[in-house]
């Protein structure tokens, strides 16, 4: 009897630990979709700290984790061929093209908003590229460091164009759908307040019930960014019969965001959004950066492609990390262009996003 | 007992091994508790992120959907009323889907064992499809498939007692839309506080009535229906009040809020969202699936012979229930029956999904705004800890109180 009861109790184990070792392998491979196999099977025990620590565990991996947004078209999106695409996707593709001198190799790891901040706290992810807004309270006590702005967006409303909604104050007595975990839910409480209007507010966990919601017409507006309002317009039923509200209620610089501690690693991801800004300025794109790299003479363009200096070593890398990134991912204009310019369906004029030299906000500091 | 342990071959003694067991289990146990302890207090303390509880005192800055009427929160209120709001939210649900899903259960139990195909049958149907189907897909299917999709409120809302008002706009005793349920609901006028005594006297009628009946049962062995009586005392002395105030200060002390249309949204009356509907409806009819299966237990369990003794002597159907069946069912029924009641709090959390701003809603983001996730978890846990512990200290009263007295 207790002989038999310890083989069956034995065998059961056998079998739960071969059940657990399918779905650990099972797993790594849906979530490493776009990562190397063979990488995917030592994962850091720990958050790596300290200076340098981010960069020698992501070689020793092989490949970037970038945490990610998974549901707004043009910024981080899973397309129906499985993989991802977007504004934000382009720059984790960049950071791991200035790494290891292929944009490939990255992992994606799709997290919610309330997810994301933990996910880098604990180490799970390398950087953070997901529609973030740049906080003074994230900034601290959530523990990361946000590098510069890639985005500068504004929170705004959508409504049904019947609903005859227009203005802030039309927003009386109306019902408002917005997603926890958002610097957005905040915002709205301060404008609803700061105008004396009283709404009902619906807050969702997760995005797509939020905006299921809203097109059931539970909610007579949604607000978030407006990007973020762009992108999902498109994936209406009918986008014809909403239309985004002519009010920008707040400021939401979105950027890639890393963890406290490790000064180089943040060097690595701001000079990268860096690069672009200054490919764009300079001209380079992904079509003419080989012809450049051969005829260039302006001596800030030389040392941004390795060709003088060493500015890939005082951060760490190779000194072409440039010229790689705008090889493969290419110039702002270009990740812009790709994700959000006006051949795309979640078209946004560029508006702060333009170079200073345009009118805009984007500015990067000298190749030196 | 030791005395004839020999240093030769104790690991073979059983009373050696037996305390040795033991022993090794509780070093493990602390050895893994202080090896997760340390990690965690290390990788906080390197982030900085020790906890600290000084959060729950600053302002919370968000809104939420539902806020009971007697707490006063806003956005600029501290964390710690966003806690409370969600807090009560979460009491509110999970008291009301216990007490349907009793009745549910009750029902659909019962009628698990009647003779009757078509109700066995349906019953049957009922526990078998519900029990299999994951909870939260019953919560997006009542919230996404019924209660989202209900007319809209500016179209053709679903309205009873409909009385239209001279601008054009109209109110109604009950409003059905998309935008959740609204019912006409008894508030208190000028004269309420004095009908407050009345309500109290009415209580203590009740209790008077209960003590009574039950001294009057001891003393004569007759059986009256106590709770019946009570609860009936009650009322009496609550309508006599009612007419008392009402001729004294000439105007009634509740009057009823009929919900309006207010702009889009609907004001007045009671306010039951679309996310707080689908929740409950979610909650009754899963958990009242299971409870169902409890009780079909506890009737089955009473045996025949009890049944047939009873009608031998003299019972009416009504009787052998009361005094034989319900007794002894009870007595299986109660421990399983309080897990499901601990399940369906703890289910409640589900609320997430469908945006109902339960505690676990609200303390998400709590924690998103002010990102101190361990703080945040500690106080879920202990909340629901204390509600579960609550809940099953009053069950097992309960069930002591019920059980069979040997003596």
């Amino acid at each position: 009897m207790t002989r038999k009861f310890w083989l069956i109790l034995a065998l059961l184990a056998v079998v739960a630990l071969a059940l657990a070792a399918c779905g650990g392998s099972g797993g790594e491979q849906a979530a490493a979709t776009q990562a190397p196999a063979e990488a995917a099977t030592e994962e850091a025990a720990g958050p790596a700290t300290g200076y340098g620590s981010t960069l020698a565990a992501v070689k020793e991996r092989g490949y970037l984790i970038c945490g990610v947004n998974s549901k707004v078209p043009g910024f981080g999106f899973l397309n129906e061929e499985g993989k991802y695409e977007g504004f934000d996707i382009d720059f984790c593709r960049a950071v791991a093209a200035a790494i290891f001198g292929d944009p490939e190799k990255v992992e994606y790891r799709p997290l919610s908003a309330k997810e994301r901040f933990t996910a880098l706290q604990t180490g799970e992810i390398d950087v953070l590229i997901r529609n973030t807004t740049w906080t003074l309270t994230r900034d601290t006590e959530v523990g990361g460091n946000f590098v510069h702005t890639t985005f500068y967006d504004g929170q705004g409303f959508i409504v049904r164009k019947d609903s005859g909604i227009e203005t802030l104050q039309d927003l009386d007595g109306t019902a408002i759908c917005v997603q926890t975990g958002t610097t957005t839910e905040a915002n709205l409480r301060d404008v609803l307040d700061a105008n004396g209007i009283d709404a009902e507010v619906v807050v969702f966990d997760d995005v797509e019930a939020g905006w299921a919601a809203y097109e059931e017409g539970r909610c007579d507006a949604y607000t978030t960014d407006k990007s973020g309002l762009v992108a999902r317009r498109t994936m209406l039923k009918n986008p014809d019969e909403h239309m985004i509200m002519d009010v920008t209620v707040s400021k939401e610089p979105l950027g890639p965001m890393v963890r406290h501690g490790d000064d180089q690693w943040f060097d690595i991801v701001q000079w990268v959004v860096f690069a672009t800004f200054y490919a764009e300025e300079a001209g380079v794109t992904s079509q003419n950066v080989d012809q450049v790299r051969e005829t260039a003479t302006n001596p800030r363009v030389r040392s941004l492609l390795g060709l003088e200096g060493d500015l890939g070593k005082k951060l760490g890398l190779d000194n072409d990390w440039a010229y790689n990134v705008i090889k493969y991912v290419g110039n702002y204009e270009e990740i812009y262009n790709r994700n959000l310019g006006p051949d795309t369906p979640t078209y946004i004029p560029r508006g702060l996003n333009s170079l200073y030299t345009e009118g805009g906000l984007l500015y990067a500091p000298p190749f030196r | 007992m030791w005395r004839d342990l020999t240093w030769q071959n104790f690991w073979r003694d059983e009373r050696f091994l037996r305390v040795f067991g033991q022993v090794v289990f509780v070093v493990v146990v602390l050895v893994v508790g202080r090896f997760l302890y340390v990690n965690m207090y290390t990788a906080l303390e390197q982030r900085s992120l020790l906890p600290d509880f000084g959060f729950l005192n600053t302002v919370a800055g968000f809104d939420i959907g539902e806020v009971p009427s007697f707490i006063d929160y806003s956005g600029a209120s501290p964390n710690k009323m966003a806690f409370l709001v969600g807090l009560v939210n979460t009491l509110r649900v999970s008291a009301l889907g216990i007490v349907f899903a009793t009745i549910v259960g009750v029902i659909v139990g019962t009628a698990r064992v009647l003779p009757n195909p078509l109700a066995r049958g349906l019953a049957t149907a009922y526990v078998e499809f519900l029990r299999n189907v994951p909870l939260l897909v019953l919560l997006v299917f009542w919230y996404r498939g019924v209660f989202i999709v209900l007319p809209r409120l500016a179209e053709t809302p679903l309205v009873w007692g409909r009385q239209d008002l001279p601008d054009g706009k109209f109110r109604a005793w009950l409003i059905l839309s998309n935008r959740g349920m609204s019912m006409a609901w008894p508030v208190g006028t000028e004269s309420w506080p004095a009908y407050r005594l009345w309500l109290w006297l009415a209580v203590l009628a009740a209790v008077a009535v209960y003590v009574g009946l039950t001294w009057y049962a001891r003393r004569t062995g007759r059986a009256p229906l106590t709770l019946v009586w009570a609860v009936a005392a009650f009322f009496a002395v609550a309508a006599l009040g009612f007419l008392v105030v009402q001729a004294t200060t000439g105007q009634a002390p509740l009057r009823w809020a009929v919900p309006q249309v207010k702009k889009r949204l609907v004001a007045g009356g009671l306010k039951l969202s679309p996310e707080f509907l689908a929740l409950l409806s979610g909650l009754v009819i899963y958990t009242g699936a299971y409870i169902a299966e409890v009780v079909r237990a506890g009737l089955q369990a009473v045996s025949k012979g009890q049944i047939e003794a009873a009608r031998a002597l003299g019972l009416t159907t009504f009787q052998t229930l009361r005094f034989v069946v319900f007794p002894q069912a009870l007595r299986v029924i109660v421990p399983p029956l309080t897990s499901q009641y601990l399940n369906l709090t703890k289910n409640s959390t589900l609320a997430v999904a469908i945006g109902y701003p339960d505690l676990f809603n609200v303390a998400g983001t709590i924690f998103n705004q002010t990102g101190r996730s361990i703080e945040v978890i500690v106080i879920i846990m202990g909340v629901y800890l204390s509600f579960s512990l609550i809940t099953s200290a009053f069950m097992n009263w309960y069930n002591r109180k019920i059980r069979l007295v040997e003596r």
